[in-house]
């Protein structure tokens, strides 16, 4: 038998031997459950290339994304040395794009950090403890979600200032109550459950049964829902930076970059489209990245 | 020696207009390592008792004595390391994401157990499971099976008194004798003290010495498993229960 045939049976097996070749077993089947959804797959490989470019982008890009070439500007795609053209200073588009995932993958890893995290521990906290606490953070939650979006990224970034960390955290200042309801709504079907009561028959207090007894199962909805509303972010963030709120000139930001292009659109298209069509494919991605999660994750589906 | 006096207990949900009397007056006895039945129609108040045992139902009234204490308010560490619970229904009293080594784990860290991997694989050989369900998570397991995890989890902090509640009607027939069989010699091997609630007379008459049968929310007779047997019921209500399940 070889040697990955033999992981393979170990990872496979009735009857783990240890905790952690437990846990293993259960990833990798996992994982072959994902594998077989073709969609997800393509979306997490588009992912994958994306955080492989932002991280190797001083080598990969062609040229400075700051270095402007006046005598070189608007260049249209396919012109020497510029695959992707030049934008309206003469700079490289494809450098542009390739370090521009960097702060899109900056943006979304901290949206994504920030904003569920606030949300899940609002929504279990308020779901479990009930009665007066529960008021108080479900009015709070309230009160977030009677904003439009936007309106209150905007008021935010107005206040604080304009650059990328404030547009940060003015997304996940809009981005926490969904998620902080979709907490507390399972947290109720959960807290009244059998299994809730043996633990608590156990002696448990209520920050063991919220941390290791009640996270773990509202934990996987919220991932999915996270991968689904991050195209979202990334369309916020690109909202933000075409406005002028967000990232600013010069740096290669994709919705700064559409900003930029927008007064050239109809003579010289690639300078908003190449940035447009990035934005298209990770949001696109995410979404089916999400799909698959779903699959995977969801409690009621693993029953089976 | 008594081991649990319940005196004049009333327990109720809701308030106001909505309030519900679940139990009314309810008083009796267990003896250390007796078993004892509650034996009633669904909403008799049987499994209410044993919620307001264990201080799942917070609003209740009388008095509950465990070995003599008087139990009030917040029960405390001690308490849970005396009294253990078996859930109904064991598809929905395991956690869904914890494993079975997860679940006896936990139970037994709570109870500040030292040698927890010795222990888990002691009380899982104890119910009849083997080491290979160790690592098994709920949904890979049958539904006797998970009661069997269920039955190890309650036996982990080695209590004196085990609640049951129908431990065996969410079973299939033949898996429910099983269970039966396991609990009767669970309870000569550790000594135990149970009070067991049932709607099925038969599982009574197998397992307890003594009974109670409740109707709306109020204990009518209590009576020797003998005199059941006999079909020597006196009150109206006990003797319709009885002829109804000859």
């Amino acid at each position: 038998m070889s040697e990955t045939q033999s992981l393979r049976a170990w990872l496979l097996t009735e009857t783990p031997t240890s905790r952690r070749h437990a846990k293993l077993s259960a990833i990798y089947h996992a994982w072959l459950s994902f594998r077989t959804n073709t969609m997800a797959m393509i979306g997490l490989i588009i992912l994958v290339l994306l955080v492989v470019v932002a991280v190797v982008a001083p080598w990969l890009a062609p040229a400075d994304p700051f270095a402007q070439t006046l005598a070189n500007r608007l260049q249209p795609p396919g012109t020497d040395g510029h695959i992707l053209g030049t934008d309206s200073l003469g700079r490289d588009l494809m450098s542009r794009l390739i370090y521009g995932s960097r702060i899109t993958l900056y943006i979304v890893g901290l949206v994504a950090l920030i904003a569920p995290i606030t949300g899940l521990l609002v929504g279990t906290v308020a779901g479990y403890v009930g009665g007066f606490t529960d008021m108080v953070l479900m009015r709070i939650t309230d009160i977030f979600l009677a904003f439009p979006r936007l309106v209150l990224a905007l008021a935010f970034v107005a206040a604080l200032g304009a650059g990328i960390e404030n547009a940060v955290l003015a997304i996940s200042l809009t981005a926490w109550p969904p998620y902080a309801r979709m907490a507390r709504a399972e947290t109720l079907t959960i807290r009244s459950s059998d299994y809730i009561s043996a633990i608590r028959l156990q002696g448990a207090g209520p920050l063991r049964i919220i941390t290791k007894h009640i996270w773990p199962l509202c934990i996987s909805s919220l991932i999915v829902r996270v991968t689904l509303d991050m195209a979202g972010i990334i369309l916020a963030a690109a909202g933000l930076g075409f406005l002028g709120l967000g990232a600013q000139p010069p740096s290669p930001e994709w919705g700064a970059m559409i900003s930029e292009g927008r007064r050239f659109i109809l003579d010289h298209w690639w300078v908003a489209t190449v940035p447009g069509l990035a934005i298209f494919t990770v949001s696109l991605a995410f979404n089916l990245l999400g799909d698959g999660l779903r699959d995977v994750l969801d409690p009621k589906d693993s029953e089976k | 020696m008594t081991m649990l006096d319940i005196q004049n207990l009333n327990v109720w949900f809701g308030h106001g207009r909505d309030r519900v009397d679940a139990v009314k007056g309810a008083t009796f006895s267990v003896d250390r390592g007796d078993s004892f039945g509650l034996v009633g129609e669904s909403g008799s108040g049987k499994s209410t008792i044993l919620r307001a045992v264990t201080g799942l139902a917070p609003d209740w009234s009388g008095s509950i004595k465990l070995d003599g204490t008087e139990l009030a308010g917040q029960r405390e560490k001690a308490f849970y390391k005396t009294v253990q619970m078996v859930f109904q229904d064991p598809y929905s009293s395991l956690h869904p994401r914890h494993s079975v080594d997860q679940v006896l784990g936990e139970t037994l860290y709570l109870h500040g157990f030292k040698d927890i991997d010795t222990r888990v694989v002691k009380l899982l050989d104890d119910v009849g499971l083997g080491g290979k369900f160790r690592f098994r998570y709920p949904h890979q397991l049958s539904g006797g099976q998970r009661q069997r995890v269920a039955i190890a989890r309650a036996l982990a902090p080695e209590p004196e008194v085990l609640l049951l509640d129908e431990p065996t009607s969410a079973l299939d027939v033949s898996v429910q004798a099983e269970i039966l069989n396991l609990l009767v010699d669970l309870r000569t091997e550790n000594k135990l003290t149970f009070l067991m609630v049932s709607h099925d007379l038969s599982v009574v008459g197998h397992m307890c010495e003594r009974l109670a049968v409740m109707k709306d929310g109020e204990i009518v007779e209590i009576m020797e498993v003998e005199a059941l047997r006999k079909m020597q019921a006196t009150h109206p209500y006990s003797q319709e229960l009885l002829a109804a399940s000859v």
